[in-house]
């Protein structure tokens, strides 16, 4: 099954990533952006589902400093 | 008094600890499929990028063979000392609280910065005294403390804030300007500046970071002799 894990800052950290794009944009003449918060995407096949929450934990996100979303795609080889 | 040195893959700062290690005392390293510490008697978790710094600076570093010996290690009592890279694995490891994040400014910066001791008490800043300033470089892009308040503030109560930037030197958007800490039993100890490259004035003109090594040597011999 595939899946496919989100993982962005917590609310309320310094993004300065976010805050560093979020001056860039318009610069580039694109108006009205705002809120901008970059974090990482991995996508993998697993064959338990249930593992996905314990490896999110664990390993591929720090839930001190990061929030994650696991989102099951479908139609996955 | 015998210092046990880690070496990742990518680690690059385990020499020169080394080499700051045996001014006080012996040192090995120890290699990170290794599960057998030598007999030491403190490991230090060097500086580097251990592993590519791969999802996160330490988080695979953390799972290592050499590394689940340290925690036990820890766990027991055993001091460890966590450089830059060697801090954020001890975080990675929960050895430490709190977590190192990207630099406020987004860039890697080595400079020298101007530290101050405000736990002189411990096991790492003995040979310190209270308020005493250290000279020691730094060099990193992902030094950015950060702990969540409640957390802080018990740290600051139990005294595990044991050394902060001078007013205007913290570079990096560090919480309350930390620059090193201990956990709540004093026996594990995070910096993200590096002491190991401040032993000889020589050397950048400081040796303020053998105050560090100094400091564990008196606590292991302290401990020995009673």
């Amino acid at each position: 099954m595939r899946a496919r894990v989100l993982i962005r800052p917590k609310a309320g950290i310094l993004d300065p990533q976010g805050v560093a794009v979020e001056r860039a944009l318009p610069a580039l003449g694109f108006a009205g952006v705002g809120n901008v918060h970059i974090g990482r995407l991995v996508e993998l096949d697993v064959e338990d589902a249930a593992q996905l929450e314990p490896m999110c934990r664990k390993l591929l996100a720090n839930p001190l400093v990061e929030d994650y979303e696991v989102e099951l795609l479908d139609g996955s080889a | 008094m015998r210092f046990g040195v880690l070496q990742f893959p990518g680690s690059c700062d385990e020499v020169d600890a080394l080499q700051a290690a045996r001014r006080v005392g012996d040192a090995e390293l120890i290699w990170h499929a290794d599960r057998d510490l030598k007999g030491a008697d403190a490991i230090v978790v060097p500086g580097g990028f251990s592993y590519g710094d791969y999802l996160r600076a330490g988080a695979i570093a953390r799972f290592s063979p050499a590394m689940e010996s340290v925690i036990a290690f820890a766990r027991d009592g055993g001091l460890v000392l966590g450089i830059c890279n060697g801090f954020q694995v001890l975080c990675e490891a929960q050895l430490l609280p709190g977590a190192l994040l990207v630099n406020s400014n987004l860039r890697f910066t080595f400079r020298q910065v101007e530290l101050e001791v405000l736990n002189s008490g411990g096991a790492f800043t003995r040979a310190c005294v209270l308020d005493q300033r250290l000279s020691i470089p730094a060099k990193h892009a992902w030094g950015r403390y950060h702990a969540d308040p409640d957390t802080l503030v018990a740290m600051d109560r139990r005294g595990q804030l044991v050394l902060r930037y001078a007013p205007g030197e913290n570079f990096n958007g560090s919480l309350h300007d930390i620059a090193g800490v201990c956990n709540e039993a004093g026996n594990v100890f995070g910096m993200m500046p590096h002491p190991e490259h401040a032993v000889d004035e020589l050397m950048g003109g400081s040796a303020d970071g053998l105050k560090i090594f100094e400091s564990m040597r008196l606590t292991v011999e302290g401990v020995h002799s009673r």
